[in-house]
């Protein structure tokens, strides 16, 4: 993962109220986001620098109102950001026409919004295919694409019922068909299946992973459920009062909390899930005797920790060992949550 | 109006200071008034001399002349009314087989009233085609085919363009807040101005007859459009529309893709209010000489033929509760999906049914002649025998005490004097206590507002007409009062009557105002009191609505509260519901005083001394400037009142904590 990033975005601020621009020129440093909201504004996101590589999946997490659908309205544009700059493929997106604007969105960037917006006067095929008519695709060709993203997500038998007359996990799958049917390059997901039930929201995750590795698609993926970040995520983004706290792998996060408020976040997470053996292998001592898989977490490690007698065992990436993990160490993750 | 009083508790400070300041002009006022009777008020103060009027309506005409001449906007006109021309006469052809392109008119009636039918099954069922079809037989029946169809040539020109104009105008508004900010002053102005003032410049520009009638109708109907318009697109989710903006959307599509189908109901209503004030208008255009429904109920009701009049105005209620039943069930109507393989016919039923039933009428019409057109003999019109029967039933020693009575008792004794009072008033104490009034209920700025529009009213020269005018409005309103409150209260009690009788103000409130004309005239004859009843009942109709509006809105708490409280039922109305309603009900007097003073101008046809006889003399000509004069006057006292009231409504529903 260190080809060129794909989004990239420098000191971000996009602050709402009335003359946002003058009040970021003639703000003072480092003021708080109840600095900012005392003086009448609010910083949905406030100096925000990260970078998104290609085949990336980044998660954004953090509480309710913290910033990430403002984020990631801003990577696509719909927010025009009040300071910063945000570069897509290399190119600042800010400085683009109307047109090019159009074009990018057209050919490289798909989204699925929180609460779906769906057009209410379309049919699910119709709503379906609404990106591709806007591309001016032949009509038989955007049918044909319509039905197969439909019969995708499960809407199958439903393709001419109205937004109305559906559940609104249902209503939810349409505004996923509709971002699958361009099969875009760049995602923009806003808590996707948050209204689908667990066995949808795992087929659904496994699509998304699924093209994410075939295709090298790079998602930026918002969510509430730990669980489903740490399947997802290469990433995760934790947000706090417009702030990215900390943007690291999820073993870092646990690990290695960067602020009070990410260690309280993920306070709860059984550590032992999510930290791989990879992360702790160090190169100074490699052990000796049978290597475990780098891609195992301490979890799946749990009966062999407590049974080894090693106080360091080696750490094997694909065949060819990489370092070796203090066994106490893990073991200390493991006994944490208990 | 005692309302204000009712809770003393709930002003503040600061507006204790507005009674006072009333108070004070209500004084000067009234020693004004006494130095008058005294005999000691100079006559200059009593009334503005001729001398000083300034000549508003030569000045009015010389930039008008300017404008249609020098600016050459008269030519501009002439060219539309060709192309406008061209339009009504094909509609002309079509409905009424006048003798013009395309020539092939007209349709039988048979086929409209079956198109009609089909188009009513498939918006609101079998009640709905019943009512469609009901109203064109009873329309061909009763013998109205012909004036009826004249009517409707030029509604249905009208109509649309009013639809496409205000739309675009609302889109453009939306879009440009210059637009938007150059809109709203004139709508605010011309929502104010009585019909009156619209027909006279469409005369001028636009030549007499059908081409000037359809052009103040479309202007008359057009602001509720821009309003609607605007208010669906500010609507529409943004999710939605940032949803059309990542499928990559240009602006033209998002507008015609996700905007305007987004903003369907709010634009729908807008139809049915556009249709609506069409056809009120429409049928007013017979001031200006418009053949049609209108016309011919004017000429019936000024040879007092009642009869006639009453099968008119039936058949004008019929198609306002048709257009406006029908537009209203559009707006609900939601799209159906069908299922997969439903075959193209069964798709498009209602179609294939009206262009079924159209052809096969035509046919018939073909073989039978009395299904295309009837002849002038054969309708069931009983005017003759209702004539007598309304005359018989006036006659009728009871009614006509009952009417007598009121003629003479409410005439004389409290009408003419209050008439007569309020003439007796020095101009600038008049306009002291209307500032006085705007002070108390409003705020300064009101005051400042009042004293400058009477003020206007009184150097334009009409001050007598005025308050006549004014007079009329009080009057009927007072009356509509003491009427339309207890009926409210009592209706407000159960949910079952608060339904009724909001469903017959609804369904009173789409028949165009001429209507009204025609009870008061049955009863009272072409009398003063006639004017008053006409209004009255015009009038009526919002305040009972808001008093219902107002007391079933009252928070089910509150009432709860004052019933633990041990509270008997007269207690709970008059400490609980009734001030809680009050801003509510504020609204409907305030609109019931719009409709009065939109009314007495109408009902000057009947013949009294006011603005709306003047108005109407300058029809008769081309006095554009006086027309234009008369109409302000009668705007700026509306405004004042709307002002005021508003602003008082506004105050208290933030006061009560209700908005
Ligand atoms: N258009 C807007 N105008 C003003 N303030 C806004 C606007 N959009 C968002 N905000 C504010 O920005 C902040 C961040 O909102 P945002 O929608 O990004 O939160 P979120 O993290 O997505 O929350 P959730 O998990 O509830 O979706 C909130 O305080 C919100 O009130
Ligand atoms: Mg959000």
């Amino acid at each position: 993962m260190t080809t060129k990033p794909v989004i990239s975005c420098r000191n971000v601020w996009k602050i709402f109220g009335a003359h946002p621009e003058r009040y970021l020129a003639q703000m003072a440093e480092g003021k708080s986001f109840d600095q900012i909201r005392e003086d009448g504004y609010i910083a949905g996101v406030k100096d925000v620098s990260l970078d998104v590589s290609k085949g990336e999946m980044l998660v954004i997490m953090g509480l309710s109102g913290s910033g990430k659908s403002t984020l990631v309205r801003c990577f696509s544009r719909l927010h025009e950001i009040t300071g910063g700059s945000i570069e897509v493929d290399g190119q600042d997106i800010m400085s683009l026409t109307e047109k090019e604007l159009i074009e990018l969105r057209r050919n490289k960037m798909g989204m699925v919004f929180q609460s779906f917006g769906l057009l209410p006067h379309r049919t699910v095929l119709e709503n379906v295919a609404f990106p591709l008519e806007m591309r001016g695709q032949d009509k038989h060709e955007r049918r044909a694409r319509a039905l197969e993203v439909v019969k995708l997500v499960g809407l199958e038998g439903r393709e001419d019922y109205f937004p109305r007359e559906l559940s609104g996990g249902q209503q939810q799958r349409v505004g996923i068909a509709r971002s699958l049917a361009i099969e875009p390059d760049i995602w923009f997901l806003d808590e996707p299946f948050s209204a689908l039930d667990p066995l949808i929201r795992r087929e659904m995750q496994d699509e998304f992973l699924r093209l994410q590795a075939l295709l090298g698609k790079t998602i930026v993926f918002i969510t509430h459920d730990f669980d489903e970040a740490l399947r997802l995520a290469d990433r995760i983004a934790i947000m706090k009062d417009g702030a990215v706290e900390q943007c690291d792998t999820p073993d870092q996060i646990v690990l290695r909390p960067a602020t009070e408020y990410v260690r309280k976040f993920t306070e709860d997470i059984d550590k032992a899930r999510v930290v791989h053996a990879r992360v702790l292998a160090t190169a100074e001592t490699i052990g000796e005797g049978d290597p475990v898989d780098a891609k195992a977490t301490v979890q799946d490690l749990a009966r062999l920790l407590v049974q080894d007698t090693r106080d360091v065992i080696p750490v094997a990436k694909d065949g060819t060992v990489i370092g070796g993990m203090n066994r106490t160490e893990a073991l200390e993750i493991l006994l944490e949550n208990g | 109006m005692a309302e204000t009083t009712a809770q003393p508790e709930l002003r503040t400070g600061q507006t204790l200071t507005r009674p006072r300041g009333a108070l004070i002009l209500v004084g000067v006022a009234i020693v004004l008034m006494l130095l008058q009777y005294a005999g000691l008020l100079p006559a200059a103060l009593f009334r503005v001399p001729e001398a000083v009027v300034p000549n508003f309506a030569g000045w009015l005409d010389a930039i008008f002349n300017f404008v249609k001449d020098d600016l050459g906007l008269l030519k501009l006109t002439r060219f539309l009314t060709e192309i406008l021309q061209a339009f009504l006469d094909t509609t002309a052809n079509l409905l009424f087989g006048k003798r013009r392109w395309p020539s092939i008119g007209p349709i039988p009636w048979t086929a409209i009233a079956a198109v009609a039918g089909v188009i009513g099954y498939y918006l609101g069922g079998w009640t709905m085609a019943l009512l469609a079809a009901g109203t064109f037989v009873w329309t061909a029946l009763i013998g109205q085919w012909k004036i009826a169809m004249e009517t409707m040539s030029v509604l249905v020109v009208a109509a649309p363009s009013a639809f496409l104009i205000g739309l675009g105008l609302g889109i453009l508004a939306w879009r440009k807040p210059w637009v938007d900010a150059a809109l709203k002053p004139i709508l605010s102005v011309l929502q104010t101005l009585p019909f009156f003032t619209y027909l006279l410049p469409a005369v001028i520009f636009f030549k007499v007859g059908p081409t000037a009638g359809a052009v103040a109708t479309t202007i008359y109907a057009i602001p509720p459009m821009i309003l609607m318009t605007t208010l669906g697109l500010k609507k529409v989710s943004p999710e939605v529309v940032e949803a059309g903006n990542m499928s990559g959307c240009t602006r033209r599509q998002l507008l015609f893709h996700v905007y305007l189908p987004s903003a369907r109901t709010e634009i729908l209503v807008g139809v049915n209010q556009v249709i609506m004030l069409c056809l009120a208008m429409v049928v007013l255009t017979a001031f200006i000489g418009m053949p049609g429904l209108g016309a011919k109920l004017l000429a019936m009701m000024g040879s007092f033929k009642l009869g006639r009049s009453f099968e008119i105005g039936i058949t004008i209620v019929l198609l306002a509760v048709m257009l406006d039943r029908m537009s209203k069930a559009w707006v609900v109507k939601q799209p159906e999906h069908f299922e997969k393989g439903t075959p193209w016919w069964k798709r498009h039923l209602t179609l294939c049914l009206a262009a079924g039933a159209f052809v096969f009428f035509v046919l018939v019409a073909q073989i039978i002649p009395e299904a295309g057109q009837l002849g002038r003999t054969q309708n069931f019109s009983m005017g003759k025998e209702l004539d007598n029967l309304i005359k018989g039933f006036l006659d009728i020693g009871a009614v006509k005490a009952t009417t007598g009575f009121l003629r003479a008792f409410v005439n004389v004794q409290i009408l003419i004097p209050f008439r007569n009072f309020l003439l007796s008033i020095p101009t600038p104490a008049l306009i002291l206590l209307v500032a006085a009034f705007a002070l108390w209920l409003g705020g300064r700025k009101q005051a400042i507002y009042a004293t400058l529009f009477f003020s206007l009213v009184a150097l334009s020269g009409w001050w007598d007409r005025s308050v006549i005018t004014l007079y009329s409005v009080l009057s009927a309103v007072a009356i509509a009062m003491l009427l339309g409150l207890p009926i409210g209260i009592v209706a407000a009690r159960t949910e079952k009557w608060s339904k009724r009788i909001l469903l017959v103000c609804d369904t009173a409130q789409t028949f165009p105002s001429f209507v009204y004309l025609i009870p008061a005239i049955m009863l009272f004859g072409i009398t003063d009191i006639a004017v008053i009843f006409s209004i009255l009942i015009f009038a009526m109709v919002p305040l009972i609505r808001y008093t219902i509006e107002g007391l079933r809105t009252v928070p089910e708490e509150m009432t709860e509260a004052a019933d633990m409280a041990g509270a008997t039922r007269m207690q709970k109305l008059w400490k609980v519901q009734l001030p809680l309603a009050l801003p509510t009900m504020a609204v409907g007097f305030n609109q019931a005083i719009m409709f009065a003073f939109f009314m007495v101008i109408i009902a000057a046809f009947i013949g009294t001394q006011d603005l709306g006889q003047e108005l109407q003399r300058t029809l008769a000509g081309t006095d554009l400037g006086k027309n234009f004069v008369l109409g302000i006057c009668v705007a700026l006292m509306a405004l004042t009142f709307d002002l005021t009231i508003l602003k008082w409504a506004n105050d208290q529903k933030k006061l009560l904590g209700l908005d």
